[in-house]
């Protein structure tokens, strides 16, 4: 049974949604570094998932039910700003915090790692890891008879690594239907169009021809999100949301354009990007 | 010298099974070498915590990495060239670098894999992984050593990596052998040259000092089995008594066992190191007991070595 998300529900996220791109911004602003064009792609994803669908529990092992939380796994580590911001909002830790992105000394490392900060249940940022990471999350639950799923989120050109194709075929092999994947679609990668440098065809029917389960949906549609989510939850397979999006998101002058995969806004740029999130 | 020897590719497989049924959280993954590694033993009796990913060394680590993630303690096993070469990023970045409890137990280490030739006999292994922080470095050099690295291994939190030999070896250390990590051994005492080594070429070097104290040098031997974190102490203590010191490894002369003392002496003891290994090039095809006496590793030819080089 697919429950629909409520009307006043979708308005908040939205809302959300604004103010997590606005700190994304200013956060690769502040430290003149950082992934804007993928980290504005995957907020909805990110905003849904974290308030809307995962159990998980801020106060991460110092929580009893903390064994039980399903597991988050961002394989396009890049996209960090986009994470640290949801975990403040969701209250990991305090909003001050985001400001220390990316400089010395800083828990939120350029890329996520797990030994700096709680939350972050593994390091990433070498592309191409998360999928298979997933799988021995996967199976470890399995063998603990713990009910709950592991989510990774992956960006469309990492599908270009081998250790994807490697996990895909593992999750199926071992049925590992407590595990869904994400593919952040935006079409971008650093030198240009994922179709241009290589191109990587129908995702769908690709993971459809490796034993997984696959949706395409639009990657900022919340309820479309939502639905997807719901559904991959009750596969008797691995699942994969073939979430299209916007690289850059949001703001107009980054959207579609892989000049913003990492680069980032000068002060003027800044203050253009803000209005337009307003 | 004709010795019995013992598989301690068996011993690994019999101690994992051992260990399997006291630890729940143990698991084992292999690729597709299962019955080469002896990984099948704990397959045969633990089936529900025994996954082999196929030819797939990238998967095969970060999988582990996963089910580290989950409390578990994961036993990776392949042959050496493959774990520590095709997955090292996947080791040095999922890892290493989240600091998992993973256990990388690699066989087919040095130039004694033989037959198969360059392209399977690991040289780079310890160097590979003793780059990485977080992780710690074990070469056993026989059975009962074998054992008690694994189960150290097993109770140690962190990243392991293990280098478990090809060939059957020779009993060197009794029932009493205590393996501490962080203690090398100072298997034979000496005056005039400190020969530090591990593994397959303990035993070597052991048939080595014995030649030469019949030919009136006083060789000192040390094993050190954990390369990383490394026992300086006993290295200085030795140096500093014989003022020579040589090193004997089955792998590249650049970035092991001797790298690693050279390391410790030029910053602590400065005195004259000598690295008898493989010299930077690849292997080729043989018995390993051919390959072990052209490349200059066995007692003989480590004796007509060490004799010049003291001369």
């Amino acid at each position: 049974m697919i429950n629909k998300i409520s009307e006043p529900d979708i308005k908040e996220i939205k809302n959300v949604s604004k103010q997590l791109r606005r700190n994304v911004l200013m956060m690769i602003h502040k430290a003149q570094s950082g992934h804007p064009g993928g980290s504005l792609s995957c907020i909805e994803i990110l905003n849904v998932l974290f308030n809307y669908c995962m159990k998980h529990y801020p106060r991460w092992d110092k929580d009893v039910n903390f064994n039980n939380r399903d597991r988050f796994i961002l394989s396009k580590g890049h996209a960090s700003a986009a994470l640290y911001a949801v975990l403040a909002q969701c209250g990991y830790f305090k909003e001050e915090e985001l400001m220390t992105f990316r400089q010395l000394g800083s828990r939120l490392q350029g890329h996520p790692c797990n030994t700096k900060l709680e939350g972050i249940e593994v390091s990433t940022g070498s592309l191409g890891q998360g999928l298979s990471i997933s799988c021995g999350i996967a199976l470890g639950l399995k063998l603990d008879k713990i009910e709950s799923k592991v989510f990774v989120l992956m960006g469309d050109g990492e599908l270009e690594e081998g250790n994807v194709w490697e996990a895909a075929m593992n999750a199926s092999h071992n049925k590992l239907n407590n595990l869904i994947a994400i593919v952040d679609r935006n079409k971008l990668q650093i030198d240009g169009s994922t179709e241009d440098i290589k191109s990587i065809g129908d995702i769908r029917l690709k993971f459809e021809a490796f034993g997984w389960n696959a949706l395409e949906i639009d990657g900022h549609n919340i309820e479309e999100i939502y639905y997807s989510l719901q559904k991959a939850k009750n596969s008797d397979k691995p699942f994969v949301i073939i979430a299209n999006t916007i690289k850059g998101k949001g703001v107009s002058f980054m959207e579609n354009n892989a000049g913003w995969h990492g680069k980032a806004p000068n002060d003027e740029q800044l203050k253009q990007a803000l209005e337009e999130l307003k | 010298m004709a010795r019995e020897c013992k598989s301690v590719r068996s011993v690994y497989g019999k101690t994992l099974a051992v260990l399997g049924g006291i630890n729940k959280n143990i698991v084992v993954l292999d690729a597709d070498l299962s019955c080469s590694t002896q990984t099948q033993v704990f397959a045969k009796e633990f089936p529900d915590r025994f996954f082999n990913v196929g030819i797939a060394e990238q998967d095969l680590m970060t999988t582990a990495a996963g089910l580290a993630c989950c409390g578990k303690i994961p036993f990776v096993s392949t042959f050496a060239m493959f774990a520590t070469g095709r997955a090292w990023e996947q080791i040095r970045n999922t890892i290493c670098y989240s600091n998992l409890n993973v256990k990388i137990a690699a066989t087919h280490g040095g130039i004694t894999v033989g037959e198969d030739g360059a392209s399977h006999q690991s040289l780079e292994d310890i160097a590979l992984m003793r780059l990485i922080p977080n992780m710690t470095v074990i070469i056993p050099a026989d059975a009962k050593e074998t054992e008690e690295a694994i189960k150290f291994a097993a109770n140690h939190y962190g990243p392991v990596y293990i280098r478990i030999a090809r060939t059957s070896l020779p009993d060197i250390f009794d029932e009493s052998y205590k393996f501490d990590y962080k203690k090398a051994n100072v298997m034979r005492l000496g005056s005039d040259v400190s020969l530090v080594t591990n593994g397959e070429t303990l035993v070597e070097t052991l048939d080595c000092a014995k030649i030469l104290s019949d030919i009136g040098i006083n060789a000192e031997v040390i094993n050190v089995p954990v390369v990383k974190p490394i026992d300086k102490d006993t290295i200085i203590n030795s140096a500093k008594k014989t003022k020579n010191v040589i090193t004997i490894e089955n792998h590249s002369i650049i970035g092991g066992l001797g790298s690693a003392v050279c390391e410790v002496l030029s910053g602590d003891y400065p005195v004259k190191v000598t690295r008898i290994g493989i010299n930077d090039e690849f292997g080729q095809s043989g018995k390993a007991k051919e390959l072990m006496a052209y490349y200059g590793l066995n007692a003989d030819m480590l004796v007509k070595r060490i004799t010049g080089l003291l001369k």
